[in-house]
């Protein structure tokens, strides 16, 4: 037998990875909704929606990582592809509003009421529809990556200079989209969601299914990176890491190599934005700040880049941190820690916490294997040598 | 790729009046060399000669301002990137060894085979027999198959030198180019060195640059002097060492 393409070489850490996302995707929406509120063993709905988020972060992060840790491409405007998706999920949760607004028009949102819009702008056509915004969600994001990788790839734009260029991509679509002409909204962006697929986005038992589809989808996305990494394709991205020059002279179009996985990273991020929109219950342009972005890379660097499983958990382990210091007094500080964090993780654990853990392992088994046959030499010599 | 109205010239690789200067500084002038299909060449001299700048124009790393550049007598060179030209077969050693260190040495070879290189074709790639035998084989020759799955950045110095030729043996290419293959080697190594290309000569075209003068009588081909970026001096290793400009600059007095 085979095995599959998503599940073959899943080794004990991608395994075990899989079997918490999954067990906490089951169960914590079961106790959500099973067990009676105030029941010391009941997620309550707020942390459900922060968990999902958490998610949706991961799954972000994994995106950073697989063109970061293993094809060397450090983007710091992947922000931008998470936003673009969650626009367009934004975009599919304003059209069910109808005239449940505001201004109660069936067509116009709010926002274009009050901007005297005459009528819907051509791009939010289609958007009623579930099936298309879902679409726009993976192709809005890949089609500005492959126009964009496409210029900055051929030009061989590499290291520091295609990291400023993807954080200037992201500026310019921050002040695009805070403009009211623009046609989404504005500083505010779109908000005061009302539902998806016909059910209600406040109700638990929606939010409960959000955070499920966000394990599901988080899954899903570790299984795709982790069988492009173990691919030989792979091994084509860490050689393009570790010595692009050389990579080309084998015979290898680098360009190609790098617009492939930058692409496939941006759609993936996309996903990530939409199921993170109706969680929230809002998207606006801050999501685009250039900060936000550099954010995305630190969680992956404290997680150990590379790794797959360590940006997932870097994500979810620094977001875990913001969310407990900035609800305290330490709040204006939290920058600052950050900022700290990344200088104290690069120059102590620079592979990141799953990286040095993996090296530790490894270093394990190293000493296991060399006592064991210096076991074995020393019983050699401790046998009787014969007369010479 | 460009192609020219039939063969010009009956040499695999055809460099004519080449010129490149990097800002102001004339690295290469007017040089000209033919290489024979099957040939072996050894390029001397000294340091700044132009010698690796000479590989790179001909792997499409660094364009010339001037000249003509032809691979089997029809395809101009000079129009075509890196890795068009490693596709019609022209592989190459680097002069600092550049191996992929955080991999193993059986997947440096794996990535080295001549196989489809396209995004499509490595994503959906399975290995199989002919493939695995063929790495097997290098291995071998590389003297390598017990160290298969040791990271290559673990090598030393020599054992690199080693796996990139290897790499150049799995990529197999009808025109090598070998840069100091034996700088960092034993004598006994170096000694091997020339064995195996003189065994890898006897199917393929080889240019090797060296400065290690016993390693290029034991090769026993001919020999090419660079200087200044053009040609010095040409022939035997007997000839070209007694011609006095060689002396005067490369060999000493
Ligand atoms: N990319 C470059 N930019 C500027 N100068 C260069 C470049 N490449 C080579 N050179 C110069 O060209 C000359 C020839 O260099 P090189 O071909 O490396 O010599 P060799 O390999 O014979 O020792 C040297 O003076 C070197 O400094
Ligand atoms: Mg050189």
């Amino acid at each position: 037998m085979t095995p599959h393409v998503l599940t073959r070489s899943l080794d004990r850490s991608a395994s075990i990875f899989i079997l918490v996302v999954a067990g906490l995707g089951v169960l914590i929406p079961l106790s959500n909704l099973l067990l009676p509120a105030g029941s010391a063993l009941q997620v309550p709905t707020y942390l459900v929606a922060l968990f999902g988020k958490y998610a949706c972060y991961a799954i972000l992060a994994l995106s950073i990582d697989l063109i970061w840790g293993y094809c060397g491409i450090l983007s710091l405007g992947h922000g931008a592809f998470f936003a673009l998706g969650g626009y367009a999920m934004g975009m599919y949760l304003m059209r069910q509003i109808g005239s449940r607004g505001v201004y109660g028009n069936p067509i116009l949102p709010d926002f274009m009421v009050f901007l005297n819009y005459p009528k819907l702008p051509w791009y939010w056509h289609g958007f009623d529809m579930f099936w298309f915004a879902a679409l726009m969600v993976i192709v809005v994001p890949g089609l500005l990556a492959f126009c964009f990788g496409w210029l900055a790839f051929r030009s061989r734009v590499t290291g520091v200079y295609l990291s400023i260029i993807t954080q200037a991509m992201t500026y310019a679509l921050l002040l695009a989209f805070f403009r009211n002409d623009f046609g989404f909204g504005g500083n505010n962006g779109l908000t005061d969601f009302k539902d998806i697929l016909g059910f209600n986005v406040q109700a638990d038992g929606t939010r409960a299914a959000l955070f499920a589809l966000s394990c599901l989808a988080l899954i899903l996305a570790f299984l795709i990176c982790r069988a492009v990494v173990t691919s030989k394709l792979g091994k084509v991205l860490v050689a393009i890491r570790d010595a692009e020059s050389r990579t080309r002279f084998l015979g290898y179009r680098v360009e190609s190599y790098k617009l492939f996985v930058f692409t496939l990273s941006a759609c993936m991020a996309g996903v990530a934005g939409a199921l993170y929109v109706p969680q929230v219950g809002i998207i606006n342009p801050s999501e685009f700040a250039p900060g936000n972005s550099i954010e995305a890379v630190i969680w992956v660097a404290v997680g150990g880049r590379g790794t797959l499983v360590g940006a997932a958990l870097g994500a979810v382990v620094v977001n875990y941190a913001k969310t407990y210091f900035t609800s305290g007094p330490l709040a204006p500080y939290w920058l600052f820690m950050l900022g700290a964090l990344f200088i104290l993780v690069t120059l102590l654990l620079p592979k990141g916490i799953v990286g040095t853990f993996n090296a530790w392992r490894e270093s394990q088994k190293e000493t296991q294997v060399a006592n064991a046959e210096s076991a074995a030499l020393e019983d050699g010599v401790g046998e009787p040598k014969p007369a010479e | 790729m460009s192609v020219m109205e039939g063969r010009t010239t009956s040499a695999l690789l055809y460099l004519d009046g080449v010129h490149v200067s990097f800002d102001g500084f004339h690295a290469i002038n007017n040089l000209s060399l033919t290489l024979e299909a099957g040939e072996m060449r050894a390029v001397i001299g000294p340091n700044g000669a132009g010698k690796t700048t000479m590989m790179d124009i001909i792997t499409g790393k660094t364009k010339p301002d001037e000249g003509t550049v032809l691979f089997d007598g029809m395809t101009d060179l000079t129009r075509l990137d890196e890795t068009h030209i490693a596709e019609l077969g022209i592989g190459r050693k680097f002069q600092k060894p550049t191996v992929f260190e955080s991999q193993t040495i059986e997947d440096n070879l794996l990535l080295a085979l001549n196989v489809d290189h396209s995004v499509k074709g490595t994503l959906f790639w399975r290995g199989n027999r002919d493939e695995s035998e063929r790495i097997d084989r290098v291995l071998e020759t590389i003297r390598l198959t017990d160290a298969r799955n040791r990271l290559a950045g673990s090598l030393s110095h020599g054992q690199k030198q080693w796996l990139e030729i290897g790499m150049l043996l799995a990529q197999d290419p009808k025109l090598l180019l070998v840069d100091e293959p034996v700088a960092g080697m034993t004598d006994v190594e170096t000694h091997q060195t020339a064995e195996l290309l003189k065994a890898i000569n006897k199917e393929k075209t080889v240019m090797v640059v060296e400065h290690d003068m016993t390693f290029v009588r034991e090769l026993g081909v001919k020999v090419t002097c660079l200087h200044e970026g053009t040609v010095l001096a040409e022939g035997t290793i007997d000839q070209v060492s007694s011609n006095e400009r060689v002396i005067e600059v490369y060999l000493g007095r």
